[in-house]
């Protein structure tokens, strides 16, 4: 197997006194799609927040492509080629679709024709309303705007806070669909992180379970979901 | 709704309404006692007197009732507020597109349009200077939405640059020019970097204490900048070399071009000197906002922690709106020395930045036309008024809070892409809850 896209070797990163993750280890491999499952407050948004030095680990490294990016700025780390979407999507309200996704061109700066085009075929929805204002956009449609604005920037690893947060669950199905045709068609790397651990467990490859910030199980998304500790406490019991 | 319960329902509304009316009646009473109904006048024999004006109370509350009692009924008259239609905003817009050229066409005629004397000019010098003020400060506020009460500070340090350099060293106006721009730069980026992490109202309170700080300075470091007796004699600008003395005699552009001296040469060149320097504010900002930098300020203004995720890099994407929105501070400030000759630090208080501020936020926020026009509407109405003394603040006063209830977005609110690839379509206000953004 080569090396892997991205690993987090004993994370520790704290909020003042709290400590938000401890030794907390994970590998995302090439074109896999590795989703977190975790309760509120498990340090789920912490793990993500922490690959982009945003706040930096206190000990333990984060590697990207085998490079130590555990000290790097933040802004450094994003043009490397990785993309996140934040949790909430933060669309920019008063700027249109088509500038919100130029935004995600900006740093990287390929050619955003190609890249239009190709956001545009995995959401048709974005096409239609390039020129109206973010803010008015359904929440599903802020989400396939995050995703698409993120994706402008040509990522290998595509970082996913909570996309299905407050979505009605047929949106949620299309978003996931997009997310594994990216990772089928493009070969896009995918760290998801979830609360709706059942269908993002599905989608996965493999998974990490995340209590009180300590890796607590791990395996494939199939042998996740069958776990009687994941049933209880994530899939709301027999479900 | 039958018409019975319509009937029922208009005594109601006509007490509400009264009721209403009181109300506000009110609060006129209690607001025009201290302000209106006590007076304090010099005595025949030299002390202080109380007069009392319980007449001008009566007439002024009876306006209030009056006039709230007709609000209600036109309200209720023309029925529910309407949302603008598509043709309307549309309308708007096209009128909108001609507003600026002709505008720009009238600022260039001005000196030579029969009847403008001394005082039209030098009025619109005042104006074209807040335009420029406006639009440097848009790009701080209306752009990076970094809320900046202190932006006068900027002013000051480009007038003493230009002030300080031009007595001490007997430099140029246009040596200084530039210098006395990146120095307002310079002092930009060092307010930029302790804020850094700060927001919104902590962002306004740190920027009004710096205000405060660079004029305290000004008064108390007599030793550099004469104190609160100013600077005087600070050198008028050449024209290429030539002076606009009022004798003319050899080396005068009087005597260069072969015409009457006459000191409306100098008023005329300083005229379109600052409007030359504030259409240059203009066209730096109109082209900025197409650059990836001007399209990162508006990002961070929508939204900082989404810039991040993005690879902005937040840090320098502050600096150099603090520091552009600073330099043309300075620019004008310069001007504003050259132009009177005489600077001292009571030119420089908050009630400037105040004026600054309410001019970008009553133009709406971001527009380049709507500054002008609320510039002009502003200082231009300011001197109108003149005539009403002590009441033309209340007319002020009353002008600000009808353009916010009237346009609470400001006099252009609609923000127009940056961008558009396959189709241009501007988005008006009313696709926008009120309040955000």
């Amino acid at each position: 197997m080569s090396a892997p896209m991205l690993a987090i070797e004993g994370a520790w990163t704290r909020y003042g006194a709290v400590e938000a993750l401890r030794d907390v280890s994970i590998e995302v491999g090439q074109r896999e799609i590795v989703t977190l499952v975790g309760a509120n407050g498990a340090g789920k948004s912490t793990l993500l927040m922490t690959i982009c030095g945003a706040p930096q680990a206190q000990k333990g490294r984060v590697l990207f492509e085998g490079r130590d990016i555990t000290r790097m700025p933040t802004h450094e780390i994003m043009r490397l080629g990785l993309a996140q979407v934040p949790e909430g999507r933060r669309v920019f309200p008063r700027m249109s679709v088509m500038e919100n996704l130029l935004m995600g061109a900006q740093v990287a700066g390929h050619d955003p024709k190609p890249l239009l085009d190709q956001v545009f075929a995995l959401f048709p929805r974005l096409e239609e309303r390039q020129a109206q204002r973010g803010g008015t956009l359904s929440g599903g449609e802020q989400q396939m705007l995050a995703i698409g604005r993120a994706m402008m920037s040509k990522p290998r690893l595509l970082l996913l806070d909570e996309p299905s947060l407050g979505l009605a669950p047929l949106i949620v199905r299309q978003i996931f669909s997009a997310i594994r045709d990216l990772n089928e068609k493009e070969g896009l790397t995918v760290l998801l992180v979830e609360q709706n651990a059942n269908q993002a467990l599905r989608l996965a490859h493999r998974g990490y379970v995340l209590v009180n910030g300590r890796i607590t199980l791990r395996g494939s998304g199939q042998e996740l979901l069958a776990m009687p500790e994941v049933r209880d406490a994530y899939l709301g019991g027999g479900h | 709704m039958s018409a019975t319960t319509a009937a029922e329902a208009r005594p109601n509304a006509m007490a509400g309404a009264v009721k209403d009316a009181a109300i506000t009646a009110l609060v006129a009473l209690g607001l025009f006692i201290p302000i209106v109904g006590l007076r304090t006048d010099v005595s025949p024999s030299g002390t202080l007197m109380l007069r009392q004006r319980w007449g001008d109370v009566a007439i002024l509350v009876g306006i209030a009732f009056a006039g709230r009692l007709a609000m209600l009924a036109w309200r209720a008259f023309r029925g529910e507020a309407k949302p603008a239609s598509a043709a309307r905003t549309e309308a708007i817009r096209k009128a909108g597109k001609s507003v600026a050229p002709v505008l720009l066409a009238l600022a260039v005629v001005l000196p030579f349009i029969p009847g403008t004397g001394r005082y039209e000019l030098d009025l619109g010098i005042l104006v074209l200077t807040y335009v420029m003020l406006g639009w440097g400060l848009n790009i701080v506020v209306g752009l990076a939405g970094l809320l900046d009460l202190g932006y006068v500070a900027f002013y000051a340090v480009g007038a003493y640059s230009y002030a300080l350099l031009a007595t001490t060293f007997g430099l140029s106006f246009w040596v200084c020019l530039p210098l006395a721009g990146i120095l307002a730069a310079f002092w930009g980026i060092l307010l930029g970097f302790p804020v850094l992490r700060l927001r919104g109202d902590y962002l306004a309170i740190v920027t009004l204490a710096f205000g405060e700080i660079i004029r305290v300075v000004l008064i108390n470091w007599a030793s550099l900048t004469g104190g609160p007796n100013g600077i005087t004699g600070i050198p008028r600008p050449s024209f290429f070399g030539l002076t606009f003395s009022a004798g003319g005699g050899p080396g005068s552009f009087a005597d260069f071009f072969g015409i009457e001296p006459s000191p409306t040469h100098r008023v005329v060149f300083l005229y379109y000197l600052i409007l030359a320097l504030a259409l240059l504010t203009n066209w730096i900002s109109i082209r900025l906002r197409r650059q990836p930098l001007g399209r990162a300020w508006e990002a961070l203004r929508e939204d900082e922690i989404a810039c991040r995720a993005l690879g902005i890099n937040v840090t320098t994407t502050k600096l150099t709106a603090f520091a552009l929105g600073a330099m043309f501070a300075g620019f004008a400030g310069s001007f504003f020395a050259t132009r009177q000759g005489f600077i001292s630090p009571e030119s420089f208080t908050f009630i400037e930045s105040a004026i600054i501020l309410a001019i970008v936020v009553l133009g709406g926020m971001g527009s380049q036309i709507g500054i002008a026009l609320a510039a002009l509407v502003m200082i231009g109405g300011f001197e109108v008024f003149r005539d009403l003394d002590e009441w033309r603040m209340l007319v002020f006063g009353g002008a600000m809070v009808l353009i916010m209830v009237v346009r609470p977005r400001g006099l252009v609110g609609h923000r127009t892409p940056s961008v558009a690839l396959r189709e241009k379509r501007s988005i008006g206000a009313e696709h926008v809850a009120e309040g955000h953004g």
